[in-house]
């Protein structure tokens, strides 16, 4: 699958050229414009960096932030840590186990941990999430 | 007369919706300021008018406000017994400055610690910094002032200076908040250290959870640039890694490789990014630094308990009624926090737990309530107090579940360079499986083979998998290469021993 056109991602390689560590804000900047990494530009940043295709692979999918497929669904983050377990979010979440429109993702933690239930989408957080007002927050993103 | 009204822009006020209430009041004709946070979480979003506070607000509540009807006043913000009560040294503009304003920001104080350290010297910085006792607040609680001392006498051409602002643990928010509300400080602080290493580059490692402190971070980094110059510093970005907050891991996410774990020594100070000589340092430590050296050592060192001196900003969270950030100095006990300035469970219920730590942290009970808040106090009752996070459970937690999640969560995070972490992990997750469902444990097809001879045949008993997960920590706790495999028996062999009920052993086996 081709994921967009060559002269993008070189325009992106060009901005990081000469950036100490670069891969990591190379395939931030990758995902934000594109939504997903895909395999087929693996060797053109291996190329650049002057790395292996399994070195830019590797890192890849060691980190859960970066996807090598575009998400199906829209996305909603829902936090599972700790500080909004003991504010209930697992009874929030059985009760959205069966949503299908939207994919209930978790996330460990948002730094909000005094007033969650808390979720994440796009670049909007939300905080104390009750089953209305996440129902709500599905609708508006479904 | 227009009114002014301050409202925070914080990622917390606004997730609880602060913009609105900000467009209600400037609808409403008052000049509107958006600043940092005061911390009193459960007030959020608070709008401050002449030095009252309002909150929590909604839109529909700001008429009211105005015409001074509101049920939702707090009186002076200053004077509320949850400001009253703290010694806010690093948060000591929270609630009074706009976060990008370097007018704000110098009124405040702002520049008077890199000012003072350039006065004084690299050495200088260094003795004042030794003698503050100030402790890396990142949770292994080791002197900066060492750290320094070596970074600024290996010989090298090329040095750094990195913050770690991965803050994954649960229950934490004080990193973000010094980001997001005070960015200047941390930037100051990182100054001073490069001042005194001799380093002319510095990275902020910041989480991908928080974009918030990212765009404010970048901001302020432009603005603040000609200050700081000839120290450059760029702001980078995790990839959703939690183990990527230990140390060396971070360096190699960094260099822009897998977040894996290096083996120590060489230290990070001796050979770091890039193999160069590198000071890595928590915010909250960097952000203690411009304090220190604008009032003195002596001041901060004055406060505090034990080994552990001047003040920590503490963070209420989970099930508790009065949840933020708490700076004060170390020694107040567990139970002064939790009860006193948490005012317990927001629930109601009775406390049944205590995480403090974050996710490698103890579970305490209520009987660790005398605890002091000290990193010794904290280490020689089996627990530790890490980045200050304190998550409030209520009697409806099932700890047993709890323990299941540590194990599962250092599962997910292991970077997978060594195999107590990797694999240990996994396993716990299925004897305490197994604890939970007392189903015990048959032998599997391979162990039933004929020439399996060391094997057992028969089940295993819940005593037997009770023994198994107790091996299984102390595995993890000795053979880890890092802390993640190393502490995740902190979390699951407390609940264990002080929520026995909870594993299906009766209560006096909790003794041990
Ligand atoms: C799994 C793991 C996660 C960690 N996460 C963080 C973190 O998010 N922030 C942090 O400052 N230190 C974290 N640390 C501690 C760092 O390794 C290191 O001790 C710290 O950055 C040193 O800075 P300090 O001396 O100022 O605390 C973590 C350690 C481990 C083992
Ligand atoms: S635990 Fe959910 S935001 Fe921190």
């Amino acid at each position: 699958m081709k994921m967009a056109p060559d002269s993008d991602i070189d325009d992106i390689l060009t901005e990081h050229a000469g950036r100490e560590g670069a891969l990591l804000p190379i395939l931030h900047d990758i995902q934000a414009r594109f939504g997903h990494v895909g395999e087929a530009v693996i060797p053109t940043i291996a190329q650049a960096l002057n790395i292996s295709r399994a070195e830019v692979h590797g890192v890849i999918s060691f980190y859960h932030d970066f996807h090598t497929t575009p998400p199906r669904l829209p996305v909603i983050k829902l936090c599972r840590a700790e500080s909004c377990q003991a504010r209930g979010v697992e009874a929030l979440a059985a009760a959205f186990a069966d949503e299908t429109r939207v994919s209930i993702e978790p996330v460990y933690c948002l730094g909000l941990c005094s007033v969650g239930p808390n979720a994440w989408v796009g670049d909007q957080l939300y905080a104390r999430l009750t089953p209305e007002r996440l129902a709500a927050l599905v609708e508006q993103v479904a | 007369m227009t009114r002014t009204v301050r409202i925070s822009n914080d990622a917390l006020a606004l997730a609880c919706g602060a913009d609105h209430v900000a467009a209600a009041f400037a609808a409403a004709g008052c000049v509107v300021e958006r600043v940092s946070s005061w911390g009193m979480h459960w007030l959020e979003p608070l709008a401050e008018i002449a030095g009252e506070g309002f909150g929590p607000l909604t839109a529909d509540d700001v008429a009211a406000v105005l015409a001074g009807t509101s049920a939702l006043g707090i009186g002076a913000i200053a004077a509320h017994p949850f400001i009253a009560r703290q010694q806010r040294f690093t948060f000591a503009r929270a609630g009074q400055t706009r976060p990008l304003s370097l007018d704000d920001y110098a009124a405040h104080g702002g520049w008077a610690g890199l000012d003072a350290a350039r006065r004084i010297g690299p050495d200088g910085v260094i003795g004042e910094v030794t003698r503050s006792g100030l402790r890396g607040r990142g949770g292994a609680g080791f002197p900066a002032g060492i750290k320094w001392t070596t970074v600024a006498k290996a010989p090298a051409a090329r040095k750094y200076v990195v913050c770690n602002a991965d803050e994954g643990d649960s229950a934490t928010f004080a990193d973000r908040m010094v980001m997001e509300g005070d960015p200047f400080g941390l930037i100051e602080g990182m100054a001073i250290a490069a001042h005194a290493v001799g380093a002319q580059m510095g990275y902020i490692y910041v989480r991908s959870e928080y974009p918030h402190a990212i765009a404010t971070l970048r901001g302020a980094l432009d603005l603040a640039a000609p200050i700081i110059a000839p120290f450059r510093i760029e702001v980078r970005v995790g990839a959703g890694s939690y183990v990527c907050g230990e140390e060396t891991a971070l360096l190699n996410s960094l260099e822009g490789r897998r977040g894996e774990v290096r083996a120590k020594p060489p230290l990070p100070a001796i050979e770091g990014l890039f193999g160069q000589p590198t000071v890595v340092n928590n915010v909250l430590t960097l952000a203690a630094v411009p304090w220190i050296m604008a009032h003195g050592s002596a001041a901060y060192a004055a406060v505090g308990y034990g080994r552990s001196r001047g003040t920590m900003p503490i963070q209420l969270a989970g099930n508790v009624r009065y949840g933020g950030l708490f700076e004060a100095g170390f020694g107040m006990t567990l139970g002064e926090l939790v009860m006193e300035i948490g005012g317990g469970t927001a629930s109601g219920r009775p406390v049944h737990a205590v995480q403090v730590g974050g996710p490698l942290g103890a579970y305490h009970t209520p009987a660790d309530f005398h605890l002091p808040f000290d990193y010794e106090s904290f280490a020689a009752a089996d627990g530790l107090i890490g980045h200050a996070g304190i998550t409030v459970f209520d009697d409806s937690a099932d700890m047993s579940a709890q323990a299941r999640f540590a194990m599962q969560f250092c599962a997910v995070e292991s970077c997978g360079k060594c195999t107590p972490c990797r694999i240990g992990s996994t396993r716990g997750v299925e004897v305490i499986d197994r604890i939970r469902a007392r189903s015990g444990r048959g032998a599997d097809p391979v162990e039933s083979l004929p020439q399996m001879h060391n094997a057992r045949k028969g089940g295993r008993s819940l005593a037997e998998d009770i023994t198994l997960l107790e091996d299984l920590c102390e595995t993890m706790k000795f053979g880890s290469l890092c802390a993640l495999g190393g502490f995740t028996p902190y979390p699951v062999l407390s609940a264990l021993r002080n929520f026995p009920q909870d594993f299906g052993l009766p209560a006096a086996a909790a003794a041990e």
